[in-house]
C-alpha cells in the first residue's frame, strides 16, 4: 500500500500526461478536491484516489505509449499475473466442480491475457511482450511434445486391453516386455550403427580375405538349409559373427577405428544397460513411497483399496470378488485365532523334505547339462554326417526341456510346504532363478572347456602356418634371389585357418537363443492354443466338464515368463560380444513375442484364480535383471582381459590381448600427456587408494541414508502425533480445513435435480457469482481489493458460528457465504466492495 | 462447383478450431491431452447419439442419466459404479454433463494426484452423503465388494475392525482426515484407483 501511495505522489504528473484527454478534467477535479483537504487527510485519501483514477490509466494504457507504471505497481501486477498463472497450473488438482473450475480458468486466463502484455516498461516492454509470447509458445510446444510422446509409446492399447481382462499383474509382464524391447532397440542401435554398418559399408567385401570367405571344403554345403539353420556355412562367415570383422586399425575414408569401436561398444552395452536398469530401479523405489506400517490397516486397506478399478471384464470381476472374499475370510480367521499350529513337527519335516527334493532336482539338472555339453564336444570331434538331428541339438533340447519340466515340478513340491501364496511365489521365483542360473553357468563352464581346447589347437595351427609361410618366404627369396617377396598367391578360401573360438562361442549363443524362441513359441502354441481348442470343442462330447474340470484353459504364467525374458536378456548380453547380430535377432524376437503373446493370452488363457498385484514385485524383477546382468558381465570381461584372441579372425587378431587396442590407440593416436595420465591412473599405488576412497564414500553414504531414514520415520511419527492432536482439538468444532470446505462444496446441489420438489431461493453463492461478474476488472483495484477485503473479513466477527448445526446436504451454499471464498473470489469478488 | 466447395471447407476448419478452443480449457482443467478429450467426447457422444451433439462450440447444456453412463464397459463391472457417477454429478442423482464426465475420468486417470483421488474415493464410499464414513457406509461397501458372501457377524466384525484401525478421534465413524490418513499409506491405492479410457 505504501508503495502505491508513494508512486501516486511521485507519478502524479506522469499520470496526468498519460490520461486520455476526455478523462483529464475528471482527474483535475479530483486533485482539486484533494488539495482542499488537510495534509493528514491527504495522505489517507491518496491511495483511495489512486484507486479511483487507476481504471482510467489502465484503460488508456494500451493506446498511449507509456512509461508510467512505477516499479511497485509493476511488481504487484506481475505478482498477480504470476499468481493467476499458478492458479491455472494447479487448477486440475483442485477438488472443485468442473463448472467452478472452468469459470476460474476463464477469469484467470483473461486476466493473464490482458495484463501480461501491459507489463514491462519503456524500452523493455517489447522484449517483455516477446518473452511472454515465447513462453506461451514454449508451453504450447511442451504440451504438444508431451502429447506426441504419449502417442509414441507403442502397444498402449494392446496392453490396456490385456490389463482390463487379466488385471495389472499380467499387464506388468507386457510392460516389462516393452521396456526390454526399448532397451534392446538402443543396444541394437549402438551395435548396428558403430560396428556392423561401418564394416559393411567401408570394410573389405565378402571373399576378399580368408576370414570373410567360406573355406573350400565347406563350400559345397554352405548354402544347404540344414547348415544355414545351424548357423554354419555362409552364416558363419557373415557379419553376424565376431570372426568376420577385420583387424585393420582404420577403415574407409573416414578412418573409422573399427577394432576400438568394437571393443568400446561391447563394453558400452553393459555400461548402458547397467545405467538404465539402476535408474529404473531407483525410479521404481521412489514411486513405491512409504510402504507404511503393514499391520496397522489390514481391514481398512482391504476394504478401500482391494477393488481394482481397471477391471472391465466379467470373468475377471468374478474372480476378483472371489479373491476379495477369501482374503477377507483369511484375515477374519487370522484375527479370530492366533494360529494354533497342531503339528509343527510334521510341517517342518515336510518343508525340509521339499527343500531337499528341490536341491536334488537342481543338482541333477546341473549335472545333466554338464554331461550333455561334454558329450556334444565329443560329437563335435566326430564326423557331422554320422550324427542324428537329436545328437546335434542335444544341448539346446535338454536345456529347454529342463526349463519346461522343472518349474511345474517345483510348484508341485512346494505344495508340501504349505506357505502363504505370496511367500510361495517368492520361493518359486528364487528356485526357478537358481535353476536357470545353474543351467546357464554349467553351459558356460562347458563352453570354456571347449574354448581352451580350441585355443590349444589354434596354437598348433598358428605355428604350422607361420612355419609354412616362413618356408615360402625363404624358398621364394632363395629361388628368385630377391628380398622383395610378394604375398603367397593362395585363394582366400584355401588358406589354412584356426578354429576361431570367438565365432564358435557366438554360434553357441545364437543357437541357444533360436532354440529358446522355438521352444517358447511351440509351448504357447501347444500348451495354450491347442489345449484351448481341445477343451473348447471336445467339451460338447465328453464325459466330464473339460472347461471347469481337469485340463481347463491355461493360465498365464507370469513368473515363468518374466524369468524367461530376464535370462534371455542375460544370454544376449553375454553373446552380443561374440555375435554382433544377436542383438538384432533379439529385437525381432521381442517384437514378434509382443504380438504373439498378446494374441495367445487374449485368445486362449483365462484370468488367474488369485489375482495378485504386480506393483510390489516390479523391483524384484528388476533386481533379478541386475543380478543377471552382473553375472553375464563376468565371463565376458574375463575373456576380454585374460584370453588371447584368435590369430586369424576378428577385429583383435594379431594382438596379445583384446584390450591392447585401447593401449595402442592411447599410445599412437592421442597426445603424449594422455598416455602419461593413463599410465599414472593404472598405477596400483593410485588404484588402491581410489578403491579405498570409494569404499569409504559408500560407507559414508550408507550411513547418511540410514540417518535420513531414521529422520524420516521420526518425522512421520511427529506428523502423526500432530495430526492426532489437531484431531482431538477440533473434534467438536466445525471444519476449518480448506480440503474439508472443498468437500462440502462438492456435496450434491439439490436445487439442480430436474423436478424441483420444493421452492428454494437460489443459493447465495450464485448471487455472489452474478454480482461480482463485473465486466471489466482493473488490476490495481483488484490487488487493492484483496487487501481491503482481507482487512474487512479479519475485522468482522467470526461468521462461522451459525454453521455448527448438523451437517446436511444444504450446507454447501452457507459454507460459501460465510468466509473468504477459497479460489474464484480472488481478485474478482473482492474488487467489488470499494467500487460499488 | 468450386464456389460451393471452398466455403464449406472453410467453415469446417473454423468449426474444428473453435471446438478445440472449447476443449483447450478442458485440457487446462483436467489431466487429459486434447486427443484424449476428443476421444472422451466421442465416447460420450456414443452413449446417446441422439442427445449429445457432435459440435461442442457453444457448450450446449445436455446431461446424460446415470443408467447410460453406468453401462460403459469401463464402469460396468465396478461394484461402486453408481456411487462413482453420483459423486461426480452436481445434482447428486448421477446426471452427468460432458464437463463432469471428463472430470470423472480425469480424477480416475493415472496422472491425478493422490490427494485428489483420496477426496473422491472418500465421496464414493460415502453412501449416505453425510461427509462421514459410518458403519452403514462400510457395510454397504463390504457387501458390494464381496457380493454379500460374508455372514452378518463377519461383516460386523470387519466393519468394527476397520473403524478401529482408521478412526483417530474415537467418534466411531471415519471423517475425511481419518480416511486420508489411512489411504495415503495404502500401497495399492494409486495403482487400483484408476480407470484407463
Amino acid at each position: 500500500m505504501k508503495v502505491l501511495t508513494k508512486c501516486c505522489i511521485e507519478g502524479k504528473r506522469n499520470i496526468f500526461n498519460l490520461l486520455p484527454v476526455s478523462c483529464r478534467s475528471d482527474f483535475k477535479a479530483i486533485m482539486c478536491s484533494i488539495r482542499k483537504l488537510s495534509t493528514l487527510a491527504k495522505r489517507q485519501y491518496k491511495t483511495y484516489i489512486f484507486l479511483m483514477i487507476f481504471p482510467f490509466i489502465s484503460s488508456s494504457g494500451s493506446e498511449s505509449d507509456e512509461d508510467s507504471m512505477s516499479e511497485g505497481e509493476m511488481a504487484a501486477l506481475k505478482e498477480e499475473v504470476e499468481e493467476k498463472k499458478k492458479v491455472i497450473a494447479t487448477l486440475r488438482n483442485q477438488p472443485w466442480r468442473m463448472k467452478k473450475r472452468l469459470v476460474v480458468l476463464k477469469e484467470a486466463q483473461e486476466f493473464v491475457e490482458k495484463f501480461e502484455g501491459a507489463l514491462g516498461k519503456g524500452k523493455g516492454r517489447k522484449l517483455y511482450a516477446y518473452k511472454v509470447m515465447m513462453t506461451k509458445k514454449l508451453i504450447k510446444f511442451k504440451r504438444d511434445f508431451e502429447n506426441f510422446k504419449t502417442a509414441c509409446i507403442p502397444w498402449e492399447r494392446k496392453i490396456k486391453e490385456v490389463e482390463s481382462h487379466f488385471g495389472s499383474s499380467v499387464a506388468s509382464y507386457f510392460i516389462f516386455l516393452r521396456w526390454m524391447y526399448g532397451l534392446n532397440l538402443v543396444l541394437f542401435g549402438f551395435m548396428f550403427g558403430l560396428v556392423i554398418l561401418p564394416e559393411i559399408l567401408m570394410g573389405l567385401p565378402y571373399g576378399s580375405i580368408p576370414r570373410k570367405t567360406v573355406p573350400r571344403e565347406e563350400q559345397e554345403t554352405a548354402m544347404d538349409y540344414s547348415v544355414l539353420f545351424d548357423f554354419g556355412g555362409y552364416c558363419k562367415y557373415s557379419f553376424l559373427f565376431y570372426g568376420y570383422y577385420n583387424n585393420e586399425p582404420t577403415i574407409g575414408v573416414l578412418k573409422f577405428r573399427l577394432p576400438l569401436s568394437y571393443l568400446l561398444v561391447g563394453v558400452g552395452i553393459f555400461g548402458y544397460s547397467l545405467m538404465v536398469v539402476i535408474r529404473t530401479m531407483a525410479r521404481n523405489a521412489n514411486e513405491g513411497g512409504d510402504g507404511g506400517e503393514e499391520g496397522d490397516f489390514t481391514f481398512s486397506w482391504k476394504m478401500f483399496t482391494s477393488w481394482d478399478y481397471l477391471i472391465g471384464n466379467p470373468e475377471t470381476a468374478d474372480n476378483k470378488y472371489a479373491s476379495i472374499t477369501t482374503s477377507f475370510k483369511e484375515s477374519i480367521v487370522d484375527e479370530q485365532e492366533n494360529q494354533k499350529d497342531e503339528n509343527i513337527h510334521l510341517r517342518r519335516f515336510l518343508r525340509v523334505l521339499a527343500n531337499f527334493l528341490i536341491v536334488s532336482c537342481l543338482g541333477g539338472s546341473g549335472y545333466l547339462i554338464y554331461f550333455v555339453v561334454k558329450r556334444s564336444q565329443e560329437f563335435a570331434n566326430m564326423k557331422k554326417d554320422n550324427l542324428s538331428w537329436f545328437e546335434k541339438n542335444e544341448v539346446e533340447f535338454v536345456m529347454s526341456l529342463l526349463g519346461l519340466v522343472c518349474p511345474p515340478l517345483f510348484e508341485t513340491i512346494a505344495e508340501l510346504e504349505d506357505y502363504h501364496p505370496r511367500i510361495a511365489l517368492k520361493w518359486q521365483l528364487g528356485r526357478i532363478f537358481a535353476l536357470f542360473l545353474g543351467n546357464l553357468y554349467t553351459f558356460l563352464f562347458a563352453l570354456f572347456d571347449e574354448v581352451t581346447a580350441k585355443l590349444e589347437s589354434e596354437k598348433v595351427i598358428k605355428n604350422s602356418t607361420e612355419w609354412v609361410l616362413n618356408q615360402y618366404y625363404s624358398n621364394y627369396s632363395s629361388f628368385y634371389n630377391t628380398t622383395d617377396v610378394p604375398p603367397p598367391a593362395v585363394h582366400p578360401s584355401d588358406v589354412i585357418r584356426g578354429p576361431c573360438w570367438e565365432t564358435g562361442v557366438g554360434i553357441e549363443f545364437v543357437k541357444l537363443i533360436v532354440s529358446d524362441i522355438q521352444v517358447t513359441y511351440l509351448t504357447i502354441l501347444i500348451g495354450d492354443f491347442v489345449r484351448a481348442v481341445i477343451v473348447r470343442f471336445l467339451n460338447y462330447c465328453w464325459c466330464w466338464d473339460l472347461e471347469a474340470g481337469f485340463p481347463s484353459y491355461g493360465e498365464f504364467d507370469i513368473s515363468g515368463n518374466v524369468l524367461g525374458l530376464i535370462f534371455n536378456q542375460g544370454m544376449i548380453w553375454m553373446g552380443a560380444f561374440y555375435a554382433p547380430g544377436l542383438v538384432g535377432l533379439n529385437v525381432l524376437r521381442l517384437l514378434s513375442s509382443m504380438y504373439y503373446q498378446c494374441w495367445a493370452v487374449m485368445c486362449c488363457n483365462v484370468p488367474h484364480e488369485r489375482v495378485f498385484k504386480a506393483s510390489r514385485s516390479n523391483n524384484f524383477y528388476m533386481g533379478l535383471l541386475l543380478l543377471v546382468l552382473f553375472l553375464s558381465l563376468l565371463p565376458v570381461v574375463y575373456t576380454i582381459m585374460t584370453l588371447s584372441p584368435s590369430f586369424d579372425c576378428g577385429p583383435f587378431s594379431g594382438q596379445e590381448k583384446m584390450y591392447d587396442v585401447i593401449m595402442e590407440t592411447i599410445e599412437k593416436d592421442l597426445p603424449a600427456f594422455i598416455g602419461n595420465l593413463f599410465s599414472y591412473a593404472t598405477n596400483p599405488g593410485l588404484i588402491l587408494p581410489a578403491v579405498l576412497l570409494m569404499v569409504l564414500a559408500l560407507y559414508y553414504l550408507n550411513a547418511v541414508s540410514k540417518a535420513y531414514q531414521q529422520a524420516n520415520t521420526d518425522l512421520k511419527k511427529k506428523m502423526q502425533m500432530a495430526r492426532d492432536e489437531e484431531k482431538n482439538r477440533r473434534n467438536n468444532k466445525d471444519s476449518t480445513n480448506q480440503v474439508m470446505k472443498d468437500l462440502e462444496d462438492l456435496l450434491p446441489n439439490k436445487s439442480l435435480i430436474p423436478p424441483p420438489t420444493e421452492e428454494e431461493p437460489p443459493p447465495p453463492d450464485v448471487v455472489i457469482e452474478k454480482g461480482s461478474k463485473s465486466p471489466k476488472m482493473k488490476p490495481g483495484a483488484a490487488a487493492k481489493g484483496v487487501n481491503l477485503q482481507k482487512d474487512v473479513s479479519l475485522a468482522a466477527p467470526n461468521p462461522r458460528a451459525p454453521v455448527t448445526r448438523a451437517p446436511g446436504p444444504r450446507k454447501g451454499p452457507p459454507g460459501n457465504a460465510r468466509g473468504p471464498q477459497p479460489g474464484p473470489g480472488r481478485g474478482r469478488g473482492r474488487g467489488g466492495p470499494p467500487r460499488h | 462447383m468450386k464456389i460451393f466447395i471452398v466455403p464449406s471447407i472453410i467453415s469446417h476448419r473454423l468449426q474444428t478450431i473453435s471446438v478445440s478452443a472449447v476443449f483447450l480449457s478442458l485440457q487446462d482443467c483436467t489431466f487429459f491431452t486434447r486427443k484424449e478429450i476428443l476421444r472422451l467426447h466421442g465416447r460420450y457422444h456414443e452413449l446417446a447419439p441422439h442427445l449429445v451433439p457432435m459440435d461442442y462450440t457453444n457448450d450446449p447444456d445436455c446431461k446424460l442419466p446415470l443408467a447410460l453412463i453406468v453401462n460403459m464397459p469401463e464402469l460396468k463391472e465396478n461394484p461402486f459404479r453408481n456411487r462413482i457417477v453420483e459423486s461426480f454429478s452436481e445434482d447428486g442423482m448421477g446426471n452427468l454433463s460432458f464437463n463432469e464426465f471428463v472430470d470423472m475420468f480425469s480424477v480416475l486417470s493415472e496422472t491425478a494426484s493422490r490427494e485428489l483421488k483420496a477426496i473422491y474415493a472418500f465421496k464414493i464410499y460415502d453412501f449416505n452423503v453425510d461427509n462421514y464414513l459410518c458403519k452403514e457406509d462400510l457395510e454397504k461397501t463390504l457387501n458390494r465388494l464381496t457380493k454379500e458372501e460374508l455372514t452378518p457377524e463377519e461383516v460386523e466384525l470387519v466393519c468394527q475392525k476397520s473403524i478401529e484401525e482408521a478412526d483417530l478421534d474415537g467418534d466411531n465413524k471415519l471423517s475425511f482426515a481419518d480416511f486420508e490418513n489411512m489411504i495415503t499409506r495404502a500401497p495399492d491405492f494409486l495403482s487400483t484407483f484408476h480407470i484407463r479410457i
